[in-house]
């Protein structure tokens, strides 16, 4: 048992008997001198500070330190003396026995006491767990070298500081919050970081794949390298660590690595002692462990099924459990939390359930031109989501609304602009709140327009957005404000003002039409989709299903060899190279070059259809063969045995050159004048794999009788005795379009070369699902003959564009399949098989 | 692995990081109907049966948007939420609850299994 010394001295008595006087009251042990320890203890000193006996055990060496702080401290923005909480003469003042460096190693249940690693033993009649978290560490070999460490204390942080010194490398596995912080930290100490995260975008569970993007783009420009998408296979070192070797068998060098991939409720004492234990330690609404006598708060703790990261909960708690332990009784009932990221200059914040779901709309804002991103999440007329990229301002004002469930019905249409627009002047009419700005209030911010401005510019004969834009510049740059104008129009012509957008649009996402987004894309080097959805104001967080696939598209034209496919905005054909069938299987089509085969090509696509047991195999109207009814498992084990015999995928499926359709030609026809089987297939060797804005069909006839039918096709060939006539425009499809002669040439190679330039013209001018007809009848042949035949210098950069493309594109997908990437996309999770069938 | 080792309410599918965010991948059921699992751009679960109401089309398939799927078969819209087509069409493919704890994905037992009755008529 403990005793109190400094009551009384052998010399203050009479008898010189040491007698220690018992302390009477009930003695409170805490086990962790951490945030949620400490501050129980604070509030149960709030309530009734006698009535407890407290003694705390802390495994660290330090008194109560703030543990979120120590990102600045890592950064060099705050000392370790700057975030203690409760100095020594808080302890001491408040008769508190602290124990610190000697963590409690046993809790006996029975005898109502804990032991130390030091030995020492100390009796309790309220014990409280607080014992926080455990760093978790990935099991990868090499986890356990020296200069490997976890963020999670001081002791973490010294040792970083102590690697930054010298510089070099360091590694942070983990772009969440915590990892991210210590990167910017280790940054800013002089070492060049590396943060490798599983996730394709960073802090997931707290950002959507648009406020992602915007703060990885963020920490490259501060010179950090951030590889999404990356997964660990292994730390290397002799003795010490010297880097990390990523599953694709990239290394990348470090002297230091630092493991923030998540944490786990410290619960072994706990769970040793006999406690109920869930992911963390079971307890009621009172703090109450299933040890009546035993309490416990904190990371450490599972509430109602929830375990939590943050301290915004743990206060909650520890209000909650003092008033249990000074017979209150209020009770927890568990926390809504909002996250923000400590890193200097990047303003993070996100609350609430940012998934969207039935009946919630989502409200977005993108100011480009400040890096701004905003978007609330509304359900009915309640707020229940929020997630805030370089303005962070409200969200305080956010969460608040979201916690309180406060109806914001009224304010909905200015909720994005913040609180001191929507509560602005009360107005529930977002006419009346405009109508109630003052004249020199800014209206665009991108141009600095006020609303005078635009008034002025409405009243001098411009009725519509577009002339509002062309001449006062209102609303023409990033967009966001264009509702304003629009209300303000509306306001001045009253019913003279219809509300137009007469420009197609991509589709509902966006405002913006094809030709601008292409155009918006080279001018400003975009490069991911989020960047475009971001900078061109995208009304909804990912897009949908017809712009992703066409931004997708765009982006792969404009960047060759450096955009890297998205596999997301892939329809379902394109993403598993194949085409889906009305029964869920898929149809598999070899390439046959210019509808030429060979015995060891049947023979592979005979065994095949017997091998699978496909239903059916059917000669195409594209000169080749199609195998039906294989199963996605199947896939890449059919793709093997057809590359096998030197066959690669067909892109039967693909926004991408089909096929090569030929005729016999002058090599056995009689009245063939040039070899267009040779010719067709040169044509498809040069032009297969490369992606369009939709499929892309190509024949080559030897003579004018046309047998290879080139000319209803994209790009049609018909030899003659004096050369090649070029054909372009054709389609048999629904609208059947006969082609427009093109020119006519005298070489195979220029009939080559002219094809290419061709090819590229459609792929960097036309819409994405635009076939060459009626991209053709958009623009006028004469447009691409200007292009094409007029302009040799055009026609060869153009064909020079098109092979460097094709330089990166002329991979066959099926090949890489078949060797295992993405079999994910082909395997199934597991197979449920209930008891009868499980034999 | 099968699942039906499992005990209890839920059935762990395994870990959340097999399906990687915009995708969806199937588990199929003996005597039951297949089941699509997805994981949306911002990162959020939802377990459906793999069926288009429109004609059967495999939803897991489709492009994920929002938590919307396209159908790969005719580009219904599909909520992930609720199963019910949206926009103009009509109809509703049934959602199984599902639940993400420490990392790993549980679905429903009884929404998985089929009721014995069911499985012998089958
Ligand atoms: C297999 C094939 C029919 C056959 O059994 O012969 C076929 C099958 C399909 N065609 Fe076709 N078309 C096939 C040759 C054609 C032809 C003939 C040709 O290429 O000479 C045409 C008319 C020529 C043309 O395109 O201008 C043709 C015009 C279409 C169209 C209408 C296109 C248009 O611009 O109007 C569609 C619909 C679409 O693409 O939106 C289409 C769409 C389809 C789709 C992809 C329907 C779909 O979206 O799922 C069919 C998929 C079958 C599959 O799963 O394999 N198919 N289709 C032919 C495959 C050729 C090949 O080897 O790759
Ligand atoms: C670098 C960093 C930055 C963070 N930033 C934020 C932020 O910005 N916002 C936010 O809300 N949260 C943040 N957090 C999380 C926050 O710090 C935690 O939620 C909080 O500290 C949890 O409090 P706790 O008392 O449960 O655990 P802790 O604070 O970890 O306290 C537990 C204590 O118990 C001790 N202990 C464990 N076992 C024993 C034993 N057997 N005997 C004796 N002692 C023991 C531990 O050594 C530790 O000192 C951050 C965390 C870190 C590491
Ligand atoms: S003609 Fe119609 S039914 Fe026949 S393959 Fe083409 S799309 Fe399918
Ligand atoms: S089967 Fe799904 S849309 Fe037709």
């Amino acid at each position: 048992m403990e005793f109190q010394d400094g009551i009384g001295t052998v010399a203050d008595n009479e008898e010189g008997i040491f007698t220690p006087q018992r302390d009477v009251r009930e003695h409170l042990v805490v086990v962790g001198n951490g945030m949620a320890g400490c501050r129980a203890v604070e509030e149960l000193l709030a309530r009734d500070a006698g009535r407890y006996r407290v003694t705390i055990f802390g495994a660290e060496p330090y008194v109560n330190y703030n543990r979120i702080m120590l990102s600045p401290v890592l950064a060099g923005e705050k000392t370790f003396d700057d975030i203690i909480i409760n100095g020594r003469q808080w302890y001491d003042d408040n008769d508190i026995e602290l124990i610190v460096g000697d963590p409690v190693t046993a809790i006996h249940r029975a005898a109502k006491t804990v032991s130390s690693r030091s030995g020492r033993t100390v009796g309790y009649d309220r014990l409280l767990i607080a014992t926080g978290s455990d760093p978790f560490i990935i099991p990868v070999p090499g986890n356990d070298l020296p200069g490997v460490i976890s963020f999670r204390d001081m002791k973490d942080v010294d040792t970083m500081l102590a690697a930054a010194a010298d510089g070099g490398s360091a590694v942070v596995i983990g772009g969440g919050l915590l990892g991210l912080e210590a990167a910017h930290g280790l940054t800013l100490r002089g070492m060049k970081v590396t943060v490798i995260h599983l996730m394709p975008t960073l802090m997931e569970r707290q950002l959507d794949e648009a406020s992602g993007w915007l703060l990885k783009s963020a920490l490259e420009g501060r010179g950090q390298t951030i590889l999404t998408g990356a997964d660990t296979a292994g730390i290397y070192g002799e003795g010490k660590v010297e880097g990390v070797r990523l599953k694709d068998g990239r290394e990348i060098p470090a002297s230091l690595v630092v493991m923030a991939v998540g944490i786990r409720p410290s619960v072994a004492l706990a769970r040793d002692a006999g406690l109920d234990i869930g992911r963390g330690v079971k307890v009621d609404d009172h703090m109450v462990t299933s040890d009546p006598a035993i309490l416990a708060v904190g990371e450490c703790v599972e509430h109602d099924g929830n375990v939590y990261g943050l301290v915004a909960p743990l206060w909650d708690m520890c209000r909650s459990l003092a008033d249990g332990l000074t017979d209150r009784h209020t009770g927890y009932r568990g926390s809504v939390t909002s996250t923000k990221l400590k890193v200097a200059g990047l303003d993070v914040f996100s609350a609430g359930d940012f998934s969207g779901g039935d009946g919630c709309e989502d409200i977005v804002l993108r100011d480009a031109a400040r890096g701004v991103y905003k978007r609330v999440i509304v359900k009915g007329d309640r707020l229940v989501g929020a997630v805030l990229y370089g303005d962070t301002a409200d969200g305080g004002w956010y969460f608040d609304l979201l916690k309180k469930g406060e109806d914001v019905g009224a304010i909905r249409d200015l909720l994005i602009f913040g609180q001191a627009f929507a509560s602005g002047g009360g107005q529930a009419d977002p006419k009346e709140a405009v109508a109630a700005l003052s004249d020199d209030a800014e209206v665009c911010g991108c141009n600095g327009v006020s609303k005078g401005q635009v008034l002025a510019c409405i009243e001098a004969g411009n009725g519509t957005l577009d002339a509002v834009r062309a001449t006062c510049k209102a609303s023409a740059s990033c967009g966001s404000c264009t509702g304003l104008v629009e209300t303000l129009l509306a306001a001045t012509l009253g019913d003279d003002y219809s509300g137009e957008r007469a420009t197609r649009t991509v589709c509902k996402c966006t405002s913006f039409g094809h030709d601008d987004v292409r155009r918006e894309i080279a001018a400003q080097g975009m490069k991911s989709i989020p960047e475009v959805m971001h900078k061109l104001h995208w009304s909804t967080p990912d897009g949908c299903s017809s712009c992703r696939p066409a931004l997708n598209y765009y982006l792969l034209c404009a960047l060759p060899g450096e955009y890297r496919d998205d596999q997301q905005s892939r329809f379902v054909n394109e993403r598993m190279h194949a085409n889906i069938q009305k029964d869920g299987t898929y149809s598999v089509v070899p390439r046959m070059w210019g509808g030429l085969t060979n015995p060891r090509e049947l023979r592979a696509i005979a065994d095949v259809v017997e091998k699978y047991h496909a239903p059916m195999v059917k000669v195409t109207g594209g000169q080749r063969l199609d195998i039906f009814g294989i199963r996605k498992e199947d896939l890449p084990a059919v793709w093997a045995d057809l590359n096998a015999a030197g066959m690669v995928s067909g892109h039967a499926y693909g926004k991408s050159l089909r096929t090569v359709k030929t005729c016999v030609g002058s090599e056995w026809c009689r009245f063939g004048t040039q070899d267009s089987t040779g010719l067709g297939v040169r044509i498809e060797r040069m032009t297969w794999g490369s992606w369009m804005p939709h499929k892309f069909k190509i024949a080559a006839s030897g003579c004018p009788r046309n047998c290879a039918e080139a000319t209803i096709k994209d790009f049609g060939v018909v030899c003659v005795d004096s050369g090649y006539e070029l054909h372009v425009g054709g389609n048999g499809g629904i609208h059947v379009r006969a082609t427009d002669l093109l020119c006519k040439v005298a070489t195979e190679q220029e009939a080559l070369d002219y094809c290419a330039a061709f090819i590229q013209l459609y792929r960097e001018e036309a819409r994405y699902l635009e076939r060459t007809a009626p991209w053709i009848e958009r623009v006028g042949v004469d447009y691409v003959k200007s292009r094409i035949v007029d302009d040799a210098e055009g026609r060869e950069a153009l064909r020079a564009r098109f092979l460097f493309s094709q330089s990166f594109s002329q991979e066959d997908p099926w090949a890489s399949r078949a060797a295992g990437k993405d079999a994910e996309l082909h395997q199934h999770l597991a197979e449920v098989r209930p008891m009868e069938f499980a034999a | 692995m099968t699942a039906s080792n499992n005990v209890g309410d839920w059935l762990d599918i395994g870990p959340m990081s097999q399906i990687s965010p915009g995708n969806a991948r199937t588990l199929p059921v003996r005597g039951g109907e297949e089941i699509a699992i997805f994981h949306t751009l911002d990162n959020h679960f939802y377990a459906l049966v793999n069926k288009c109401p429109h004609k059967q089309g495999p939803l897991s398939q489709g492009i994920v948007h929002g938590n919307v799927v396209a159908c790969p078969l005719h580009n219904w819209n599909i909520s992930l939420r609720t199963g019910e087509a949206l926009g103009g069409d009509e109809g509703c493919v049934p959602t199984i609850p599902l639940k993400v704890d420490a990392g790993r994905i549980f679905l429903l037992r009884d929404a998985v299994i089929p009721s014995r009755a069911a499985r012998k008529a089958a």
